[in-house]
């Protein structure tokens, strides 16, 4: 097909490497661009090993039982639900949801509205960065440290770490979103005798709402999944408890870790299912993520 | 709005100290309820510094008893017997070294071989799907991951670890690291879990360093007549190596405090040993496995060894995040 080729620009450009360059240069861009596809399909092998395993194995547990019971008091044994884990695992990052939101979004309005390039803010802005690279663990440990031995285990200690978590992500997410935010709107609403507070709440928040909640489900996203600052806050209930403030909780990915250490293919089985369990709740909030920028993206030139 | 100059989208010129603001503040009564809402956002920004002063404080406090008794082996001794209130790190420390760089070795060049694919090589329409499979692969929690490495990946893989001890365990240099017993839970399983797990951040970031050469530079390398992988080397790479470096050095410290996912796989046996392929014990796993069983010492201890892995992190993060810092500094000024 003769007349396609000139339409084939990577046919074009591997004829004029052909023509123009070494045999060994060749080869070298050659290597290089096998390298690229195959680090690519070197990163999709696990994670299709992980999907179709976690889809497969995890499937199997799913029934109307799985959603609703209380879980087995003999983890051995076939049986029982997971209840008491979705409903920790919605509740305790709920809970943080509602507490490092509206800080995060306040943290992110300092930076960009009133600290700007100042001293404080350049500070404030980059250990926020690095208070996002501090290991989940600490964040469970400092928690354990300051709230559980004075309180007891209780789902809001986990809702504390888990914000811990949540907060430098959600100051930084919103930060690059009202960066986005054009000045014109800004003075627009000074014009018409608008306070700073109030141009901030009507005029720049509205126009920079999508990416701001979309930030937060991937932050959202992000702390449903965690395991390691809930094992020693939360402690490990068996039944529903629905008072994040009093007794244990438990949560999904606290399940996973638990079973999965256990010999028993029950207990094995019951950890597939809450990983699809929390696979599914993470990706909801990952997709809501994408719909919501979609949808409300500032539109910029 | 769609017609704005990109130039007007930046911060710098913007609202702080706007004169449109300046001329509002007349009247007392007017700048009260922005002075208000200043002190709140402040105080909220505040509190980033606090959480972090605080961990560092109440972990050390609670910590100290095991301090006190160990001092600096605490750090320098590989003798942990919690049973004889003996609390030497030595071996987690070694640990979390080891599969972090098993993982790191493992992880950089197919991170960065996909960053350079996605801005280089990729075809327009498979770029976004690649981003997204990415995000994908980020988006999957740890514990997951671990699940997938204790059931299926350590069964499956200690056959491979066997042949390959069998194959070259004799051998000078290889011996030391294939050599010795092997099993499916290992420093090696652990690391490579760990590789899967900071692949996305090492690729997204330095895909994200990537974009920033300026189109002219790449075009200059072209047009000198270089193939792609020339252009690459003399154009991308030079522009670009501060932003990868603290992309992989996050990648580091990500690694360093990942917890669970290395607390299945890793096989909870503390050694120093070259030997890749033998079990061993890691930081933030053992205080993950042993935490609710210890009292006393044994917890301050435990609780001490999250506060050397927060100072470790703390130092990992700050260089890696001036690193990229440094080169977003770069990229404002183009």
């Amino acid at each position: 097909m003769p007349d396609t080729l000139s339409t084939d620009s990577a046919e074009v450009e591997r004829l004029l490497l052909e023509v123009t360059t070494s045999r060994s240069r060749r080869v070298r861009n050659r290597l290089a661009t096998i390298w690229m596809w195959g680090a690519l399909i070197v990163a999709i092998i696990p994670l299709a090993f992980v999907i179709a395993y976690v889809v497969l194995k995890g499937g199997a547990q799913l029934s109307a039982d799985w959603f609703t019971q209380d879980l087995p008091t003999i983890s051995r044994k076939a049986g029982g639900g997971m209840g008491p884990a979705i409903v920790g695992t919605l509740l305790i990052t709920g809970a943080a949801t509602v507490m490092a939101v509206p800080l995060g979004v306040l943290g992110a309005i300092y930076l960009n509205e009133f600290g700007g390039k100042g001293r404080l803010a350049s500070l404030i802005r980059f250990m926020a960065d690095v208070m996002t690279g501090v290991p989940s663990i600490v964040m469970g440990l400092f928690i354990y440290t300051v709230w559980t031995l004075t309180f007891g285990l209780s789902g809001f200690g986990g809702a504390l770490a888990l914000g811990c978590l949540m907060l430098p992500i959600v100051i930084r997410s919103t930060e690059e979103m009202l960066r986005l935010v054009p000045d014109e709107l800004r003075h627009g609403s000074y014009a018409l005798g608008n306070r700073k507070w109030r141009t901030i709440m009507t005029v720049v928040l509205p126009a920079a709402i999508g990416g701001i909640v979309s930030g937060i489900m991937l932050a959202i996203a992000r702390a449903a999944g965690e395991t390691a600052p809930l094992i020693f806050t939360i402690g490990a209930a068996r039944s529903l408890n629905l008072n994040l403030f009093e007794g244990p909780m438990t949560a999904l990915s606290v399940q996973i870790f638990g079973n999965a250490q256990t010999p028993f293919p029950a207990a094995q089985d019951r950890a597939w299912g809450a990983a699809l369990t929390l696979v599914g709740i993470v990706f909801v909030f990952t997709v809501l993520a994408r719909v919501v920028s979609s949808r409300f993206a500032l539109k910029h030139a | 709005m769609a017609s704005l100059p990109t130039d007007e989208l930046d911060p710098d010129s913007g609202p702080v100290g706007g004169k449109g603001h300046a001329l509002l503040s007349v009247g007392r009564a007017a700048g009260r309820g922005d002075r208000v809402f200043r002190g709140v956002a402040l105080a909220a920004g505040l509190l980033v510094l606090a959480i972090l002063a605080m961990i560092a404080v109440s972990t050390t406090k609670e910590a100290w008893p095991a301090f006190q008794q160990e001092g600096l082996s605490f750090i320098f001794s590989d003798d942990w017997v919690p049973s004889e209130g003996k609390f030497g790190a030595l071996a987690f420390i070694y640990g979390t070294l080891l599969v972090s760089v098993i993982a790191l070795v493992l992880a950089v060049p197919v991170s960065l071989g996909i960053a350079l694919f996605t801005n280089e090589a990729a075809p327009r329409r498979l770029r976004t799907t690649v981003v997204y499979v990415v995000d994908l692969l980020a988006a999957i929690p740890s514990v997951v991951y671990g699940l997938w490495g204790i059931l299926v990946l350590a069964p499956a893989i200690q056959p491979f670890y066997d042949k390959v001890g069998n194959a070259v365990g004799d051998w000078p240099v290889l011996g030391w690291f294939f050599g010795g017993q092997a099993s499916g839970r290992s420093f090696m399983t652990a690391g490579i879990i760990l590789a899967i797990m900071i692949t996305p951040i090492i690729t997204s970031l330095s895909r994200e360093v990537i974009a920033t050469v300026p189109r002219t530079q790449r075009e200059a390398a072209y047009g000198m007549g270089a193939t792609r992988w020339e252009m690459i080397r003399s154009a991308v790479l030079p522009w670009s190596r501060g932003g990868i470096t603290g992309s992989v050095m996050l990648g580091l410290g990500r690694a360093m405090g990942e917890t669970i996912a290395v607390a299945l796989v890793i096989g909870s046996n503390p050694q120093i040993t070259t030997h890749l392929f033998s079990p061993g014990d890691a930081m933030a796993a053992v205080i993950a496995n042993q935490f609710g069983e210890a009292t006393g010492t044994f917890r301050a201890a435990l609780i001490g060894l999250g506060v050397v892995l927060f100072a470790v992190t703390i130092v990992v993060n700050v260089s890696a995040r001036s690193l990229v810092s440094r080169f977003d500094r770069k990229l404002a000024g183009t």
